[in-house]
């Protein structure tokens, strides 16, 4: 069954250096120190404090921020693992995982890449060449042009023959950059520039291909591994069809509604194109499928893939070891006759991204942060933890959350409670957003497509007035706060008990009645809470009355479970208040609410509002640079004094209009006099810039 | 006791309402807060108010002046706890009748004697002038409120003026007097005349606003510090300065972590009843009001008509005297014994009175109850701990001196709505004249019918019956307020905080007649 050959000679790998950062260089300590190998992180300045810099045993500084100065410094990665007397470099993914250059320099330098052999690594790399080999080795290919001819006028004949709608792809293209559909022959040129464009900022390289475009296409790709000894396994398929921006954000094994027959011809398939390059080390081969399950290759990725945790979740496997060992020069771990499906398993991607706002990536400190407990069942692979920041020079990915389910039913109801337990503060993050996505009712049926998320975008991305209940929740989340925080300073001062620190709104013979402001967005709520003296409050929201009763209980650092009940019904939350702000974490997603910031506050009047501006001390009139009914703003000149010798420019002290010059060049004025009298104040937050 | 509680809330409601639904909406349409929405903004927020002497002037200008037209309480600002007398300008447009001038400086002697920062939120026509003789010239008259503002502001006290409405004549010195005072534009005006007087003297014409409002007041007299948009912003700026006060509170007592007692306080609607010549135990009130229903009790076995005993209140330490029926010779004795040890300890006196009076007759008088009693008296007079004071029952005679009345200082003075104050009961007021008529009569040789006899007690029951009502009390500023048994812990509790915020003094006894 298997095959060995005395083809290579292995040296034992004692020490691995990981070339990498974040979750993927966590996830590769883990492993390697699991069987006992040494670890060395690299680190650039930017990630000092980083987790996986204290992970490992040893720790190197390669430069810069900037990821070509420091991940992408061959040199400096490789001095370094020479220097530390590693045996072997792990590049994890991204940054050079999928480098010819680097493999073989590698090579060169007597270190074990831990990944498939410089050529494989090539002949994937250039999509063209791929498909030819891939064709070759009758894995099904799809419908393209991947000639040399580059002329506008060839690529829009070929995108003809192929027949609209067409991708127009960057030959050494990947993630979704220089990546383009043409719906029909008239967008055709603007997309082609367009791809163009970003193909040559990204890789260098504006060279394209034409392909098929499936509509509502699957992304399924088959985790694959070879050995120097010629064996070769899948692992089973992933589907990754949800997608935003061409890049995934949530991904499952095994892909739903595969038949047992697909499942096989798929696998097969991938270990066809694997052996077609004499690949060795964990690969993914991807593929397209459309409605009638048939597929079609695409790429294949010569590195272990981001998600491929949902794969050791239904195989039980670990696939980093199985690198490792295989670099080692060991054989497959498993054949393909012990591999089997067990359950079903769902990876969420938490990004640093703001879902409503076209997913634009962000960055920022991640204030508070705090996640479901791992088990079983449960893999967080994060490379961050509370008080780091997601920084703006890297993948703004937060974490990977990994559920697994006995099926896929159950996996998708573990996977929205743990998103509702992993709570960021900070910055923008898409887990409402996966929340909606994972219980989508087409998402439940398994019905994915990579056009899932643009088709149902009305459902994905609700009107989410606040509910009467959230609302209770935010008001009685605002008042324990006080409580707690009344309390707490009342305690650190030299009279801790004293009752006035009780913030339970005593009054006396009466109840305590106070309105409450809150803001949702652009919505302020008005709320009335009355202090009942039995400890609860009856919030009344619009014409709605609402008996709520609760308590909060610090939990992790910064947080707070509220428990609570409304009119009887018990009800979960976990909040952190910053300043005027609430964060509100529930089942159904998460919440900022706010107490709006009071109007003197906005007006910015520090030194008094007056309508007018004033003569700062007494002098000769200049010049006047405004008329009557003219739009100011704050700061513009208005009038210039000569006083003393010398000139004083006054400047508009708001936005405004003014309604009336009082003084004219030559006027003499006294200090304090009213030059220009503006007009009454316009409602705060309008503008003049839009009349 | 129940109803009675019932009722106090009702009438409190109708009390809070001010001056009714026309001048609230006219108030708010003027773009400004209700009073106590204004006190709500300036505390810390969600925290306890002590409002003091809700009733004041209760049926006593033909209902017409709820709460005498001012706000006065103990709130924390920023931490600090301070005294706020905030003017209702929906309530006979904030001006002072004679009550409120008298409210006003209670406010100002609790924050003497407690050594509380004076937040005046100002919004008031000034005096009422039909009422000027009663407001104008004399001792404890409106020229107070401004002498105790210098007073205080010598003692190191501060003294914040918020100028949200109206300071004419009299009111443009509660301002002026002030440490810091802060004014809302168009809305604050502060002028020793106000237009109308302006134009009746030198027929000038001038808008309130010209002649005293925030620019002129900010800008050119510098008579105000602060300028502020509107109300909120106001209220801001005073805790922003009360923040800045660098005020410590730092009480000379020893703490313990407070506990709540363990009978429940409702208990003592069923305990105590509206008919007062039904007795109760006072231990019962005790344990509703102490830390852990913990009572020490101090001579448990003497003088039995007297409980006294040491226990804690949110953690403060505290003695207690409470009635448990007139008070004897020992009981005096047992009183000025215990008064002695909580003044050389420093432990704060609360008072709970229930007291029909001192003993009489022969033997009492035999056995020299006028000097025991009078040592009580002197023992009360001179203790300079902070004293508070509620009567849960009657306060009639003598007793009302002894058990720390209002004439004895103590700090904070409360009623429960069942309780009665007065010289006597109206049923011995009546018989004692109606003996002295029948007497009379008798040397007169003249007859004296029942029915005249009763002509002439059924008024004078009445009279006492009314006078001693804790609502005709509370009315006149006789004590600080009438409050709910069920909330006497916590005010006691509210007061007693405040009463720290000055150091316990040393006690100097008077002679002790022997």
């Amino acid at each position: 069954r298997y095959q060995s050959s005395d083809s290579g000679h292995f040296a034992p790998i004692e020490k691995v250096l990981v070339a990498n950062r974040g979750e993927i260089a966590c996830r590769v300590i883990r492993t390697a120190k699991r069987l006992g190998l040494r670890t060395v992180a690299v680190y650039s300045d930017a990630d000092s404090h980083s987790l996986h810099v204290g992970m490992a045993d040893e720790a190197y500084n390669i430069g810069p921020a900037a990821s070509q100065l420091s991940y992408l410094n061959q040199e400096r990665v490789i001095a370094v693992a020479k220097q530390v007397g590693a045996q072997a470099i792990h590049p994890g993914y991204g940054f050079l995982s999928e480098n010819t250059e680097f493999a073989e320099l590698c090579k060169k330098s007597q270190l074990i890449f831990i990944g498939p052999p410089a050529t494989a690594i090539r002949d994937m790399g250039i999509k063209s060449t791929s498909k030819a080999i891939m064709a070759a080795a009758g894995v099904p290919v799809i419908e393209g042009y991947h000639g040399d001819d580059q002329s506008d006028e060839n690529l829009r004949k070929e995108a003809k023959r192929i027949g609209f709608p067409v991708m127009i792809k960057a030959v050494r293209g990947g993630g979704g950059k220089g990546m383009r559909t043409a719906m029909s022959e008239k967008e055709f040129h603007g997309q082609l520039e367009s791809a163009r464009r970003e193909a040559m900022k990204s890789f260098g390289d504006d060279a394209m291909l034409i392909e098929k475009f499936v509509e509502n296409p699957r992304h399924v790709e088959v985790q694959v591994f070879g050995d120097h000894h010629g064996n070769y396994v899948y692992l089973f398929e992933r589907d990754c069809s949800v997608q935003r921006r061409h890049q995934k954000i949530i991904e499952e094994a095994p892909a739903p509604g595969l038949t047992q027959t697909t499942r096989q011809l798929i696998g097969e398939a991938a270990v066809r194109a694997a052996k077609a390059v004499n690949y060795v080390g964990a690969g993914t081969v991807e593929f397209i499928m459309d409605k009638r399950q048939m597929f079609y290759f695409m790429e294949m990725n010569t590195r272990l893939q981001v998600e491929h945790p949902v794969t050791e979740m239904v195989t039980g496997t670990d696939l980093v070891e199985w690198q490792l060992r295989v670099a080692a020069g060991e054989i497959l771990p498993l054949t393909q006759d012990e591999l089997k499906l067990d359950g079903h398993s769902l990876e969420a991607r938490i990004y640093a991204e703001d879902p409503d706002n076209d997913f634009m990536p962000g960055a920022g400190p991640l204030t508070y942060l705090n996640t479901p407990v791992p088990g079983e069942r449960v893999r967080i692979e994060t490379g961050v933890q509370q008080g780091d920041e997601v920084s703006v020079h890297y993948d703004p990915m937060i974490a990977k959350l990994v559920v697994w389910g006995p099926n896929r039913h159950l996996a998708l109801r573990k996977l929205h409670q743990c998103l509702s337990e992993y709570n960021i503060v900070g910055l923008n993050t898409n887990i409402t957003f996966l929340m909606d996505l994972a219980s989508h009712r087409e998402f439940l049926n398994g019905n994915v497509h990579t056009d899932f998320i643009p088709m149902y975008r009305k459902e994905l991305f609700p009107q989410r007035p606040l509910s009467n209940t959230l609302l209770c929740a935010a008001a009685l989340g605002f008042i324990l706060q006080e409580r707690i925080e009344g309390y707490s300073t009342t305690l650190q001062s030299l009279d801790p008990f004293s009752p006035f620190g009780i913030m339970d709104g005593l009054r006396i013979n009466a109840q305590f009645v106070r309105e409450i402001n809150l803001q949702h967005k652009e919505t302020v709520y008005d709320i009335n809470v009355t202090y009942n003296c039995d400890g609860g409050y009856s919030v009344q929201v619009g014409d709605k009355d609402y008996l709520v009763h609760g308590h909060l209980e610090k939990s992790s650092d910064g947080f707070f479970q509220l428990k609570y009940s409304i009119d009887g019904n018990h009800i979960k939350a976990s909040l952190v208040k910053e300043g005027p702000n609430l964060h509100i974490f529930t089942r159904e997603g998460f919440y900022q609410v706010s107490i709006p910031t009071p109007k003197y506050l906005k007006v910015g009047t520090v030194g008094g509002g007056t309508q007018d501006a004033v003569s700062p001390m007494p002098g000769v009139i200049e010049k006047v640079y405004v008329n009557d009914g003219d739009t100011v703003q704050h700061g513009d000149p208005l009038v210039v004094i000569i006083a003393m010798k010398m000139e004083y420019v006054v400047k508009a002290p708001k936005d405004g209009i003014v309604e009336k010059v009082l003084f004219k060049a030559g006027d003499k004025v006294s200090k304090n006099s009213p030059l220009v009298h503006f007009q009454e104040e316009a409602p705060v937050g309008s503008t003049n810039s839009e009349a | 006791m129940k109803n009675l509680v019932d009722q106090l809330k009702t009438n409190i409601q109708k009390v809070i309402e001010g001056g009714g639904e026309k001048a609230k909406q006219l108030q708010l349409s003027r773009g400004k807060m209700l009073v106590r929405d204004r006190i709500n903004n300036l505390i810390d927020p969600g925290s306890p108010f002590l409002e003091l002497s809700q009733l004041a002037a209760w049926d006593m200008y033909g209902d017409e002046v709820p709460s005498a037209g001012i706000i006065t309480g103990i709130g924390r600002v920023c931490g600090v706890e301070c005294i706020i007398v905030a003017n209702d300008p929906t309530v006979k447009a904030g001006t002072y009748y004679p009550i409120t001038v008298k409210k006003h400086i209670r406010a100002q002697e609790i924050a003497r004697q407690n050594n509380l920062p004076c937040i005046y939120l100002v919004d008031s026509g000034g005096a009422n002038l039909p009422h000027q003789a009663e407001v104008f010239p004399d001792v404890g008259h409106f020229g107070r409120i401004f002498y105790n503002q210098a007073v205080l502001s010598s003692m190191g006290i501060p003294q914040l003026a918020v100028v949200l409405g109206s300071c004419t004549a009299g009111g443009a010195y509660v301002p002026a007097m002030a440490d810091d005072s802060i004014i809302v534009r168009r809305q604050g005006t502060i002028f020793l005349g106000g237009p109308p007087l302006v134009k009746a003297a030198t027929g000038e014409d001038i808008s309130a606003e010209e002649l005293g409002g925030a620019d002129l007041h900010c800008r050119r007299s510098g008579v105000t510090d602060y300028y502020a948009q509107d109300d909120l912003h106001a209220l801001h700026l005073a805790r922003r300065i009360a923040a800045n006060w660098n005020k410590m509170k730092k009480p000379n007592v020893t703490f313990t972590e407070p506990e709540d007692p363990i009978y429940p306080a409702d208990d003592l609607y069923g305990f105590v009843g509206d008919n007062l010549k039904r007795t109760f135990d006072v231990r019962e009130i005790i344990a509703r009001i102490l830390d852990g229903s913990k009572f020490d009790e101090f001579k448990a076995l003497y003088g039995e008509t007297l409980v006294t005993g040491f226990g804690r209140l949110f953690g403060y330490p505290v003695g207690i005297l409470g009635n448990n029926g007139v008070l004897f010779s020992d009981s005096s004795l047992k009183a000025v014994h215990f008064i002695q040890l909580c003044c050389q300890r420093k432990i704060p006196l609360i008072f709970l009175q229930n007291i029909t009076g001192y003993m009489v007759g022969r033997d009492a008088e035999a056995g020299g109850i006028a000097k025991n009693g009078a040592k009580m008296v002197t023992a009360v007079s001179c203790a300079q701990v902070p004293k508070l004071t509620v009567i849960v029952g009657g306060s009639y005679g003598a007793g009302n001196y002894g058990m720390c009345g209002r004439a004895y200082d103590p700090r904070f003075m409360y009623m429960w709505p069942n309780a009665r104050i007065s010289i006597m009961g109206g049923e011995q007021a009546a018989s004692v004249l109606a003996q002295i008529t029948r007497d009379q009569r008798h040397r007169e040789g003249k007859e004296w019918s029942e029915e005249e006899e009763k002509a002439l007690k059924e008024p004078i029951i009445k009279k006492f019956e009314e006078e001693g009502n804790a609502y005709y009390a509370s009315a006149r500023l006789w004590h600080d307020g009438v409050i709910d048994p069920v909330d006497t812990r916590r005010v006691l509790g509210l007061s007693l905080s405040a009463a720290l915020n000055t150091p316990i003094p040393e006690t100097n006894f008077g002679v002790f007649r022997m």
